[in-house]
């Protein structure tokens, strides 16, 4: 939907912000532009709305070059939101949602009734609507300034660091309500932060930036967990400070069904990773039948991986799914195998709960 | 009589001082907006901008009233002269205010605007300087008591306003009229000041809503 062709930008000052980066944001869902502080995410979104214009490369919206299209009719064809909401304090709630529906030249009772509807999408009240910004608090202002992103419908929106300026309780309230709205109303959100917690638990797809404007993965967050590309991402992603915080999250992840094989049954070839078991269901290990089949023998056994017991915290399924060969975490209530658990999955419930907040 | 001039000239001489002092206040306003507007757009532009206006301040508005006869080519005791002369000194104040009242509005809110597709002008005109009122009915306040004040040298060449009542003073040695003169200059650059001041918070609601709860 979004595609950066071989994008450069360097400032007039000779910084290089983004070097020849080349990503297609997929239609509908969230896309997150996560890396350290200066590497380019900013300037990378500025571009799509041609805040900032590329020195070289083009962007292209639906399969058209950004930079044949007027500055200001695109950028009212784009929601935006910034990081302190950046809302105009000289008008009221109202007045500022009303703003895009207004500059696209909706007449009045219909930008009105546009942004009465965005105010109360993003949960606020029709009391609240008459305020001006400086009467709400920090995070019902950035709720504001995503319902003035939202007022005029727009199948795109960008967010700069949208919860950073936020305590990080009403932040996790905020980070829910993005993804129901871009669930609910199937908008694609470009999302940018520094932070590879709320780029896991919030995104679809993680663009995962160094340096320099270099794109070092683009995948979803199971992916980037589970293969990282290279060791910047590995070490960015933080094999145990990424996922930290999954250890104070109690979540209730749900395990898929697994049915266990159990030594010297015969399991033909192209089942792949299959759960060995003895007869009490104690799992005992992995076995490939991928390529050939045949009795399970005890010496074939892969290792296990960590365990993770119902009611353990997210991280331990999350360790138990990236540890287990099979990509499958084992599972187990009092010592016996209840089923597996992907990646994904155990990420899907953390979102389900309520981000990744601690 | 009020120290020994009527009241009716009283009246008479105030109003030509709130016209030959007001008028220039506008007019200067006025030209200082676009000016102080280019002043923030381009950056380059603003020390140059603003010293060259800066310096019209400084020369003393004697001279200036009398030498602008000669370069407009209009009679000395015309009352363009002061008109212009007047709307110089308010350009010279207020050409920095309006430049600081538009360079206050925050750098978010600017850019939200942009990314919300106002285009620069209407951007200015919604946003901008609307932001800018408090600063620069701040700068419009000091513009305007200057004012009252440079103008009354008027007199000097005989333009009519209050000023005159301190020159007639002087010439019969009566103190009266200086008190009366000194004491409407008072009361007028008072008036002026309030009913900015008023202007202000009027176009101002959002500075005064209850803060946050
Ligand atoms: N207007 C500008 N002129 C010159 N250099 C700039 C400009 N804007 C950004 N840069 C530089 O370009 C690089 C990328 O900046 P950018 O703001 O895109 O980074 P970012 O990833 O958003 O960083 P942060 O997480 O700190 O917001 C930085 O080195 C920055 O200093
Ligand atoms: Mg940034």
């Amino acid at each position: 939907m979004i595609r950066f062709e071989s994008v450069t930008k360097r400032y007039p000052d000779g910084t290089t912000a983004v070097d020849d980066l080349s990503l297609e944001v997929p239609r509908g869902g969230i896309t997150v532009f996560v890396g350290p502080s200066g590497c380019g995410k900013t300037t990378s979104l500025r571009m799509i709305n041609r805040m900032v214009e590329p020195t070289e490369g083009r962007i292209l919206i639906n399969d058209e070059d950004v930079a044949d299209r007027k500055p200001a009719r695109l950028r009212r064809s784009i929601g935006y939101v910034i990081q302190h909401a950046g809302l105009f304090p000289h008008r009221t709630v109202l007045a500022n949602v009303m703003t895009v529906p207004t500059l696209i030249g909706w007449d009045k009772g219909r930008a009105r009734t546009a942004a009465m509807e965005a105010i109360e999408k993003v949960g606020l009240t029709a009391d609240q609507a008459s305020r001006y910004p400086a009467q709400l608090s920090g995070g019902q202002q950035q709720r504001v300034g995503v319902a003035r992103a939202l007022a005029s419908d727009p199948e795109v929106v960008l967010m700069d660091e949208p919860f950073s300026a936020v305590d990080p309780l009403v932040r996790t309230d905020l980070q829910n309500e993005v993804r129901r709205l871009q669930r609910e109303l199937g908008i694609t959100v470009v999302l940018v932060t520094h932070d590879i917690d709320e780029a896991i638990s919030l995104g679809d797809h993680v663009a995962v930036m160094r340096q320099g404007g270099h794109l070092a993965q683009l995948a979803s967050p199971g992916e980037l967990l589970t293969e990282p590309a290279d060791d910047f991402v590995a070490s960015f992603v933080g094999k145990d400070r990424g996922y930290r915080k999954l250890g104070f999250t109690e979540t209730q992840v749900e395990a898929d069904p697994e049915r266990t094989v159990s030594l010297g049954e015969d399991v033909p070839a192209g089942r792949g990773w299959v759960l060995v078991a003895d007869e009490q269901e104690q799992p005992l290990g992995w076995v490939d039948r991928q390529g050939s089949g045949g009795p399970v023998q005890e010496e074939e056994l892969h290792r296990m991986g960590s365990l993770a017991e119902v009611g353990d915290s997210a991280r331990v399924f999350l360790d138990a799914a990236l540890s287990a060969p099979s990509g499958r975490g084992v599972v187990v209530q009092d010592g016996r195998v209840v089923g597996t658990v992907t990646p994904e999955r155990v990420l899907e419930a953390i979102r389900a709960q309520g981000g990744s907040d601690g | 009589m009020i120290g020994g001039v009527a009241w009716s000239t009283v009246g008479d001489l105030l109003l030509r001082h709130i016209y030959l002092a007001g008028v220039p206040l506008l007019l200067g306003l006025l030209i200082s907006l676009p000016l102080g507007w280019l002043a923030t757009r381009y950056r380059w532009l603003a020390p140059p901008m603003i010293a060259g206006t800066g310096l019209l301040y400084t020369i003393p508005s004697l001279a200036l009233f009398i030498l602008l006869p000669l370069l407009l080519g209009t009679r000395v005791l015309d009352d363009a002269n002061v008109l212009v002369a007047m709307t110089l000194y308010s350009v010279a104040l207020l050409t920095r205010t309006v430049a600081d009242g538009l360079g206050s509005v925050p750098g978010a809110t600017r850019q939200a605007a942009t990314a919300m597709g106002y285009g620069e002008l209407r951007r200015t005109f919604v946003v901008d300087l609307p932001l800018a009122v408090p600063v620069i009915t701040a700068g419009l306040r000091v513009a305007a008591v200057s004012n009252v004040s440079i103008v009354s040298v008027a007199a000097l060449i005989g333009v009519s306003q209050l000023g005159q009542l301190f020159t007639e003073g002087f010439n019969r040695n009566d103190m009266g009229p200086i008190f009366v003169g000194i004491g409407a200059c008072v009361v007028l650059a008072l008036v002026l000041d309030a009913g900015i001041a008023l202007l202000s918070r009027v176009l101002t609601p959002w500075l005064r809503a209850g803060v946050a709860r």
